[in-house]
């Protein structure tokens, strides 16, 4: 089990090495081909040749990709310095790389970003967690009646409907019409009321869409549960149908939907953009909707880095996860 | 009569493949070193236990599989490694009917489409036209020729069964391998289906190879039997030699454990053989005789030494160190017998129908004889059992070197 | 005295045929029992008025088809239709089924359920679907002790251990925290049969116990199974299409047609004096491993009925090759009803009994 850990883990390293080499090329190869200059992309268009110049030097475009390759990684571990135009910038040690645009170190703003998506996400994740896996259950123990149809009919809109329509809806009649949760976004520490107040509603448009995808799944693989051969038997051992669904039925159920909420929850890291430029919320999705807006690289690779490594982490714990709930499933 | 079929060393390992780069850790020996042949207008049943192997022979000699050692000739004509082109026309010649006559059917394609579709395939064009073939192969077995543009799921199992049969009967096939054709249906059921193959094959000429586990179906219909135990045939034999004195013990204890539809006969303890725990994984097999981890008869002999497959009686081949009703026939001449057919003449196995008389070829080959008991003797005080000894290691060792380097010569050829 | 009984279920109609003896005598009791599931496509009769009686002790083997009901009557006993049917459409259950002197369709559904696993336990078809693949074998046998004793788990796990013992399970303690899985399929079904026995239950159902098993193995289970009930006394129910397997471990056999029952009677009786056409065709159906047999096998023509459109009279008539004997004015819409062919040897039949054992001494005997 620890060594199936180690692997996997080592795996990730590797991963995130070639991510970041990948995303590297694409920018040192696209302004090659496109014939423009990629200096002054990163400064914008109205910068003098001379600041490009410095730019050029900082960044080392000059040098080839690998060495760009090995510059970053080191800057990772040993922090690094961007000379050129006659001044140096200094990165401190998990240097991500520094960004031109916003004159900042990309390792602050990612600090400063990830709160807000943490906090959007979580909050979101155990709200369409309880609501989509217990109205799955419901309709699957009423399929065919009324309150399973409305469910159902609830579910689809909510799967079908796009997240920044519900958000703007949600905005205009909470914010606008009623006047409700005007808070922007507080960080936890400063209160947790402001903090509370601000997701809300960013909690629960992001969860009426995943909710509705829980539920729609808890219900079908519920049904498809309740038809196995070994829920017959655990009724034929005479156990009472709260323990035949509780435990029997509940625990295979839940196995497919803790796969896909580790997913889920990976991949919401690294990019609610919608959730997040919808309600204004200064988080990691905003920061990637700004850096490729502006094509800030450096910014553009620490995102995509992030990103990289939630989805693939939380495959990891998914995959530990599993093989705890599933004796069959061996991992070596 | 020479054989139709004809398969020698035929072996068949999937590998199992483990870790970040695949690695080969293993492999189950799905079939390992079959050697039979099927002749003219028979019936050979193959029965055995679930992963036995004989599923897989099935898709073997069909071709569905490549195998990964051993030779298959069809009517002379060595199809072991043949490429799907080079295997064309032999399509026609041999053809499958499947265990699930629901899987089997493509839902989507109407009764017509299925049965014709071959027609289609090897570019045929049968007299009369197509529609009006398709339409007697449906009257052949015994469907509503009507019936033509009817989809499977509007059919019962008995008759997607037929539709399956008529599906393999369109090309005028010469062999038919039947993979467990029957077990999937009603008791009622079963009893057409099987009598419809009986009717066919006297009307057609079919030869089929019938591979089941029911042995009260294998017994009604088969001509010879080879019984499979973990990719190896244990016993092969004609109907009444198998069923009424058969000499492999798992032979007989596989016969014996059949429940016997006789209400009188209930509780008869002494007739029946149980076993002791279940079958081997394919992937590990039992060394020496693959049996002796359930055998009552094993000894020190059988952990060791893999017996080969000896024509112990006429047209009856064991592979046992101690096989059942052996009296009448000296084991270890019989041994030496085959071993003598073996090297004298290791392409021509005798045909079960000229069978070669079991005491006769002690003076045709006294040299071969000798050498083995000089061995025998050799290695007698070292084994520490002298009652063993007569009954010696060396012989299947001696059997085992004849077809080894020819698998061997198999492979390296390709 | 039957009036003073309340039925669940919606009434199908048709009275309920008063017995013979009185209710309770016999341990387990069946009348007149039909189980109809409505559906789309209309009413399908899956079991429709079947009766029968089993004392403790004896085997009775229910024989039949595909679709006969055998597995759905067996269901029906346990209780289990009108459990977990969320939402579905119910199944229309009438006729009483009387288990040790209880009636159980007009019995609360709770004392039913506390019932089931204790008095009666059944014995599925694939041992490797029926068990949770999530929980140990040990687990799963020591919560079905505890769900009907109030005892700790150490106590549950020593008699699981003990009954896991008893069905062959070598290291039964070490056994006990393998997962389903990890067994053969051999074992999976040993297993299922201590996780049945584990309360002691004096009715065991065993739906199509061996059918998934390999032949070899299906001799240990069987043998198993006949040592266990002479050990444990219980009445047995054993459901088969393998006429081997009622052959071998039936006292009583009943054979089901369409959702009836066309024969039942003494093993022997079955077998040996069968009179009914459906049993013969299910005889000359069957090659036989204990002879040699040359003749061709006497199949029975056509299909199985669909059970949402049995036929009016007797539903075995559009394959019976006797339908033509003159029956003395007995018409194709009458449905034969049970009656008394020899010591306890019942057959629905409107053939003239002495017609049926000509026909079968002479004509069917000499074949098989």
């Amino acid at each position: 089990m620890l060594a199936y850990i180690i692997r996997r883990l080592f795996s990730v390293v590797v991963m995130l090495l070639v991510v970041t080499l990948v995303t590297l090329s694409i920018f040192f190869l696209i302004p090659k081909m496109t014939g423009s200059d990629p200096a002054a992309m990163f400064v914008g268009k109205q910068a003098d040749p001379a600041s490009i110049e410095a730019i050029r030097q900082k960044l080392g475009l000059g040098d080839p990709i690998l060495v760009q390759f090995w510059h970053f990684v080191s800057g990772i571990f040993v922090g690094r310095d961007y000379t050129g135009g006659g001044d140096t910038i200094h990165c401190a040690a998990p240097c991500f790389g520094y960004s031109f645009r916003t004159e900042q170190d990309v390792w602050t703003m990612l600090t400063d970003a990830f709160p807000v998506t943490l906090s959007m996400v979580l909050g979101a994740a155990v709200l369409w967690l309880v609501l989509g896996v217990t109205t799955g259950v419901v309709s699957a123990l009423k399929r065919g009646t009324i309150v399973d149809r409305a469910a159902m009919i609830t579910a689809l809109a909510g799967v079908s409907l796009p997240i920044f329509f519900t958000a703007m809806l949600s905005m205009l009649v909470f914010r606008t019409q009623l006047g409700w949760l005007k808070s922007s976004y507080t960080p936890i520490t400063e209160s947790f009321g402001g903090w509370f107040g601000g997701l809300l509603l960013p909690w629960v448009t992001l969860a009426f869409l995943y909710a509705a995808m829980y539920a729609r799944l808890t219900r079908a693989t519920m049904l498809e549960v309740l038809g196995e051969d070994y829920i017959r038997t655990a009724r034929a051992k005479g156990l009472p149908e709260s323990v035949v669904l509780g435990k029997h039925a509940m625990r295979s159920t839940m196995t497919p939907i803790l796969t896909i909420f580790g997913m889920d929850l990976g991949a919401l890291v690294g990019g609610a953009i919608l959730t997040e430029t919808a309600f204004s919320l200064p988080g990691l999705g905003q920061a990637a909707y700004r850096a490729v807006s502006e094509r800030d690289l450096p910014l553009i690779l620490a995102v995509t880095l992030i990103t990289a490594a939630a989805v693939v982490i939380a495959n990891l714990v998914v995959d530990l996860l599993y093989a705890v709930i599933d004796p069959r499933v061996r991992l070596a | 009569m020479e054989p139709l079929l004809k398969v020698t060393g035929l072996q068949k390992h999937f590998p199992i493949r483990k870790g970040l780069l695949q690695r080969q850790t293993g492999a189950v020996k799905a079939v390992d070193g079959l050697d039979f042949e099927v002749y003219p207008g028979e019936t050979l049943g193959v029965v055995g236990e679930s992963g036995c192997g004989k599923s897989t022979m099935g898709r073997l000699i069909t071709r569905l599989l490549e195998p990964t050692g051993g030779k298959i000739e069809f009517q002379g004509t060595d199809i072991s490694h043949l490429g799907v082109s080079g295997m064309r026309p032999l399509r026609r010649d041999v053809q499958m009917i499947f265990q699930d006559p629901y899987g089997s059917l493509n839902p989507r394609h109407t009764v017509g489409s299925i049965v014709s579709a071959p027609f289609k395939l090897q570019g045929v064009e049968p007299e009369g036209g197509v529609k009006k073939e398709v339409q007697r192969l449906l009257g052949l077995v015994g469907l509503n020729p009507e019936h033509y543009n009817r989809y499977p799921h509007e059919f019962s199992g008995g008759q997607r069964q037929r539709i399956g049969i008529a599906r393999a009967l369109a090309l005028k096939p010469k062999l038919v391998v039947a993979d467990e054709p029957v077990s999937a249906l009603d008791v009622s059921i079963q009893a057409q289906v099987v009598n419809l193959l009986d009717d066919l094959q006297e009307e057609l000429g079919l030869t089929y190879v019938f591979i089941a586990h029911d042995l009260s179906v294998v017994r009604h219909v088969s001509d010879r039997i080879a019984v499979m135990y973990l990719g190896k045939i244990v016993e092969l034999a004609d109907r009444k030699s198998l069923y009424e004195s058969p000499m492999h013990p798992y032979t007989r204890a596989l016969m014996s454990a059949v429940p016997i539809p006789d209400p009188r006969r209930k509780g008869v303890k002494g007739e029946r053989i149980l076993l002791k725990g279940d079958v081997p994984s394919p992937i590990a097999p039992p060394s020496g005789c693959r049996f002796h981890t359930r055998c009552w008869k094993a000894t020190e002999v059988c952990k060791t030494q893999e017996p080969p497959l000896l024509e112990l009686r006429p047209g009856q081949r064991v592979a046992c160190h101690h096989p059942e009703d052996a009296e009448g026939v000296t084991i270890p001449s019989a041994r030496e017998s085959v071993e003598v057919t073996i090297t004298k003449s290791p392409e021509s196995p005798k045909a079960p129908e000229a069978p070669e008389p079991v005491e006769a070829p002690e003076p045709e080959a006294p040299a071969s004889a000798e050498a083995t008991e000089s061995t025998e003797q050799a290695d007698a005080p070292k084994s520490g059992e002298p009652a063993e000894a007569t009954e010696s290691p060396e012989a299947p060792e001696g059997a085992e070197s004849v077809s080894k380097p020819a698998a061997k010569d198999d492979a390296a050829g390709e | 005295m039957t009036d003073n009984l309340t039925k669940t279920g919606a009434a199908v109609g048709e009275p309920v045929e008063t017995g013979k003896s009185a209710p309770g005598d016999t341990f387990l009791d069946v009348r007149d029992l039909k189980i109809h599931f409505p559906t789309d496509d209309g009413l399908v009769k899956s079991v429709d008025g079947l009766s029968f009686q089993l004392e403790k002790g004896k085997t009775l083997g229910i024989v039949g088809e595909s679709g006969s009901g055998k597995s759905v009557t067996s269901l029906g006993i346990m209780g289990l239709h009108t459990v977990g049917q969320y939402g579905r459409q119910k199944a229309r259950i009438s006729g009483e089924i009387w288990l040790n002197g209880r009636e159980l369709l007009s019995a609360d559904p709770e004392e039913v359920r506390k019932m089931r696993g204790r008095e009666m336990a059944m014995i599925f078809q694939d041992p490797l679907s029926a068990m949770h693949p999530y929980y140990s074998v040990g687990n799963q046998i020591v919560e079905a002790y505890r769900i009907h004793n109030d005892v700790d788990k150490k106590t549950a796990k020593k008699r699981a251990v003990e009954l896991l013992d008893r069905v062959g399970i070598p290291e039964p303690a070490k056994r006990f925290d393998n997962y389903p899985h990890e067994f053969s399929g051999g074992m999976r079904q040993r297993a299922m049969i201590a996780m049945a026995l584990v309360n002691n239950p004096e009715l065991l159902i065993a739906d199509e116990p061996t059918t998934a098993l390999d032949v070899t193995v299906q001799a240990q289970i069987l043998d198993l199974m006949r040592d266990l009930q002479k050990e444990f006394g219980s009445a047995v129910v054993i459901i088969t299409h393998d006429l081997g397997v009622v052959a071998e471990l039936a006292d009583d056999i009943l054979v089901m047609y369409g959702g009836r029952c066309v024969e039942r009677g003494p093993a022997e009786s079955v077998f040996y004096e069968p009179q009914h056409p459906y049993t013969w065709g299910l005889l000359g159906s069957m090659p036989r491993i204990d002879r040699e047999q040359t003749e061709r096998l006497i199949p029975v023509k056509g299909n199985p009925p669909s059970l949402i459109n049995v036929p009016s009279g007797c539903a075995f008539n559009p394959r019976c090759p006797y339908a033509d004997v003159p029956k003395g004015g007995i018409t194709r819409t009458q449905r034969p009803e049970l009656t008394l062919v020899g010591e306890r040897h019942h057959s629905a039949c409107h053939m003239p009994q002495e017609e049926r054992t000509r026909i079968w001494t002479e004509e069917i005997a000499p074949k098989l």
